[in-house]
């Protein structure tokens, strides 16, 4: 077996610099959870099929378990634990509360950060722009209702 | 009878207080943060991460298994093989929603001699990190000797069809055994009245087959299991599972170990679905630790979940079903075959018991196959077993009723069980909503509508599951500010720590937020058994209803002790105001909840109650469900254009998770219907191991599900509750089948409709 080799990585998450020490074949999936302790975006299916790992880079929503660690060096990386200012939740968040539009919750944190990155594109988007956008993000245990209704009530409120 | 759709609150409940409002849920916030620490979260100092080989063979022995050069590569720590466990007796074992031989559990954790369905885990790497173990297990090096693959229940119960396992004979329900070795591990009948004069009577006769394939619980989370072997013996596991108390009593025998020998600590769990009861990973991680006396985490791929943990069964089933030219059904017939996958274990008997449980048939006879096959192990998959012989005889009904030109709700109406009806199994109903649900889908705006446009089609369908009771336990204290924390045994999947919270606080009287709900480990609460069957928010509230109660008893003695007078001269009111009887002037006497908690401490100290439940009874849940699908005759593709869901909830606790449990169950039926299927080559290779080509439902495939809450509540519950999870599942991919039929005139006899199978049935049929 090759040496592993390990590259150090500055970027900002979350607002915050970031210094780690990557092994070269961490996805940014593993380097968030495993050297910066960020364990909010979950490993679902590691090959980019179900959006439990949705962060922000550089205002794209991408999976990270697709994304090297290496490739965000000089980023901007936003997960589900730097969507609430301190302990004002978001309007999303807490249209994800009121709406019941999580049940185990294992989803929530990539249909969080992609819905605010739909949000943030399009303030006002309709029921079949929400559908299609967030079709890369799997719930198994909603069907789905309830997050689409928490996306409007909170389009409704930040748009009003 | 009383529906309550979207409502805050619903007439029905308006008797209470918490119960049938919408709080947000205790762990709400944490989930919407990013804080919530499920089972792949955890981290401990010198944690070591485990890595499983697979067998890439769906039948063969094991030759041999070098693990030589593996353990000689820089960075691992151990690897272990089956042949490192103690050895396993055939002692029968509960594990959860079933029960099973120790030694079938040992070597479904890790092949023995055989290696039975591709995945199969044959040995585990502990590394200092899970690049290292995953090139390890490239170092392993297993001989295999191929076996023919038995790859579907009629094959597997062919005389001479190769055999799993050589041990095995098929069990009746008198106890008996058959002479020869078979993949059929049992043979199941449930029979009343007479079939031939049953059907010697009926007017119209349809007999059909059909075939389902095995689909997956698909939940997002994989599974993971860590643990730590301390150096006095005692070992402890965090792990995503729906039954603490089952994993603890798994891994012990496994392990010959003492269960006050090992603590077990659900972590947060991201959807089970019955899938997450047994144990896969939980024992490797234990031995690996027990080996290099380090913390060791074990979590699967997604190939893996779909290759080795819990499927669904493949059917064969046949139904034949008679009924009287004015829609009376008056004899059935019903053959369910069900593939167990590599282990007995299938759920064919409650698929058995649901076939024709809506329906009051005077004569029927429901026989039931369980079938080992070399595929992945069946688990409990919602209302396991039930969606599959459901859709055989809901489908068979509405084609009944097509034949005699009757509307399919009236026919329905006309055979459907009611309080006193017994099922062919013994069980009598007490009081259950089997018409309610039906009237509801009469009176129902979609049912009322009219569908229009070409390829367009309307079905319907009716489901059953039982629900179920048995062990709960429920601790809380009384803190002196008056505030309740609340401990729990049940891992909770959906909403149930709000739910069953909400339960104690309206036994109290005091405000939902006053209670704060915890799960906790193995060793810090009672008993509890799955969450799962739909029984957690019946019996977890039924312990927390007499949790409440020995609490209300206690502050009654106590406020007694205060004022010197006699316990039973006080009362604790519904309002959680505790009175006794009128001082020596003559002044009431009376203590708010919160009076009474703050004079505890001083008074002999605080109090906790503490309820530990097994309650053997049940409340039998129904819905009935309408669909309108659009077919594209071009690519077979079938579009669903509008859904309604209507459930007999009993009394809903917290009515926006009971519709939660009601949309994602038809959103789970929708794909079992429609796309998901486990799609084997010849050899036994699953070709669809991904989530890209095991294809579950996204946003874009969904309408809303409008979701209708009938609520008769249910007699043998202190607050009516029946438990929603399950039945929600069984309608949908009958209903479907009904509405393809509607919209272009063809009857499929297998799920999923994909389009393949669609195109099959229609285009290349006529060429």
């Amino acid at each position: 077996m090759p040496a592993t080799e390990h590259i150090v990585v500055s970027c900002t998450i979350n607002g915050e610099s970031q210094v780690f020490l990557a092994n070269e074949r961490d996805s940014l999936l593993e380097a968030l959870r495993d050297r910066i302790g960020l364990t909010g975006a979950k490993e679902g299916c590691n090959n980019g099929n179900c959006g439990a790992c949705c962060v922000n880079l550089d205002g794209r929503i991408v999976n990270s378990c697709l994304v090297m660690a290496a490739e965000v060096e000089g980023s901007e990386v936003t997960t589900v634990e730097g969507l609430a200012d301190g302990d004002q939740l978001s309007a999303l968040q807490n249209a994800f509360l009121e709406q019941a539009a999580l049940q185990c919750g294992i989803c929530t944190p990539g249909f969080l950060v992609a819905s605010q990155a739909l949000l943030d594109e399009n303030p006002s988007p309709t029921e079949h722009e929400m559908r299609y956008w967030l079709a890369g993000n799997l719930c198994r245990c909603t069907g789905y209702d309830k997050i689409i209704k928490a996306v409007q009530q909170a389009a409704e409120e930040t748009v009003a | 009878m009383v529906t309550a759709q979207q409502a805050p609150q619903s007439s029905e409940t308006e008797q209470y207080n918490v119960i049938g409002t919408r709080p947000i849920r205790p762990d709400g916030v944490d989930k919407v943060t990013g804080a919530a620490q499920y089972g792949a979260d955890i981290t401990l100092p010198g944690l070591l991460a485990g890595r499983v080989l697979r067998s890439p063979h769906a039948h063969a022995r094991i030759v041999s298994i070098d693990t030589s050069k593996a353990e000689a590569l820089e960075g691992v720590h151990a690897v272990i093989t089956n042949a490192d466990f103690p050895r396993a007796s055939d002692e029968v074992i509960d594990t959860g929603e079933g029960s099973a031989r120790l030694n079938w559990v040992l070597d479904n954790v890790i092949a023995s001699d055989k290696a039975l369905y591709k995945g199969h885990a044959v040995a585990a790497v502990a590394a200092s990190d899970h690049h290292i173990a995953e090139d390890a297990l490239e170092l392993i090096e297993v001989e295999y000797e191929l076996l023919t693959p038995v790859l579907n229940v009629r094959d597997a119960m062919v005389d001479g069809s190769p055999l799993l396992h050589g041990s095995l004979h098929t069990r009746s329900m008198d106890g008996s055994s058959s002479d020869n070795a078979s993949n059929t591990a049992s043979h199941l009948q449930f029979a009343k009245g007479d079939l031939d004069s049953g059907f010697a009577d009926a007017d119209v006769v349809i007999e059909r087959e059909f075939e389902t394939s095995m689909a997956h619980q698909g939940y997002i989370e994989p599974h993971n299991g860590t643990a730590y072997w301390r150096a006095d013996g005692t070992l402890d596991v965090w792990t995503s599972t729906q039954g603490a108390f089952v994993v603890r009593d798994s891994v012990a025998p496994l392990l010959q170990l003492s269960p006050s020998q090992v603590k077990v600590t659900p972590m947060e769990i991201g959807g089970g679905f019955g899938g997450k009861i047994p144990v896969y990973l939980e024992p490797l991680a234990a031995l690996l630790s027990q080996k290099t006396g380090r913390p060791v985490k074990l979590t699967m791929n997604r190939e893996e979940v779909l290759l080795a943990t819990g499927p669904t069964s493949g059917t064969y089933m046949r139904v034949r079903m008679g009924a009287k030219r004015d829609g009376t059904i008056i004899a059935a017939d019903v053959h369910l075959a069900f593939e167990a996958g590599a282990y007995p274990g299938s759920p064919v008997g409650a698929g058995a018991m649901c076939a024709l449980a809506p329906y009051d048939i005077p004569n029927q006879r429901i026989d039931g196959y369980d079938v080992v096959v070399n595929k992945p192990k069946t688990a409990a998959y919602r209302a396991p077993g039930a969606p599959q012989s459901e859709f055989a005889t809901e489908s068979v009904l509405n084609e009944l009723a097509e034949e005699l030109g009757l509307d399919p709700l009236e026919m329905r109406l006309q055979n459907a069980c009611t309080e006193g009806d017994q099922r062919a199994d013994g069980f009598t109903y007490g009081v259950i909503g089997n018409v309610e649900c039906m009237q509801a889908a009469q009176d129902s705006p979609h049912w009322q509508s009219e569908l229009e446009g070409p390829n367009r089609g309307r079905g319907v369908a009716q489901g059953f599951w039982f629900n179920i009771g048995f062990e709960s336990s429920a601790y809380a204290q009384v803190n002196a500010d008056g505030t309740v924390p609340l401990v729990l045994g049940s891992t909770d999947i959906g909403g149930t720590r709000a739910s069953i919270a909400m339960q104690l606080a309206e036994t109290l009287g005091i405000s939902g937020d006053d209670v704060r709900p915890h799960v906790v480990d193995t060793n810090s609460v009672g008993y509890t058994q799955v969450t799962g069957g739909s029984r957690t928010t019946f019996a977890g509230g039924w312990a927390a209803y007499e949790c409440a109660m020995d609490i209300r008893r206690q502050m009654e003695s106590r406020a007694a002790q205060i004022w010197e007078c006699d316990a039973s001269d006080v009362s604790y009111g519904n309002d959680a105001i505790v009175r006794g009887p009128a001082d020596d002037d003559g002044n009431e006497r009376q203590f708010s909840f919160k009076e009474l908690a703050g004079q505890l401490p001083a008074t002999g100290g605080h109090i906790v109650g503490r309820a530990d439940v097994n309650k053997t009874s049940s409340g039998p849940a129904f819905a009935t469900h309408i669909v309108d699908v659009e077919v594209d005759p071009d690519t077979g593709k079938v579009d669903v254009l509008r859904y309604t869901a209507i459930q007999d909830a009993g009394t809903a606790i917290h009515p926006a998770y009971v519709e939660g449990q009601m949309q994602g169950g038809v959103s789970q039926g929708v794909g079992m219907a429609l796309n998901e299927e486990y799609y084997y080559d010849e050899s036994g290779d699953l070709k669809n191991a991904s989530l890209l080509d095991y294809r579950m439902p996204t946003a874009l495939d969904l309408p809303m599900i409008e979701p209708i809450i009938v609520e008769v509540p249910n007699p043998g519950h202190p607050y009516g509750v029946r438990g929603v999870g399950e039945v929600p599942i069984i309608p949908p991919a009958p209903a479907m089948r009904a509405a393809i039929a509607n919209a272009i005139g063809v009857h499929m006899s297998e799920l999923p409709m994909s389009p393949r199978a669609i195109l099959n049935a229609t285009v290349l049929s006529e060429d």
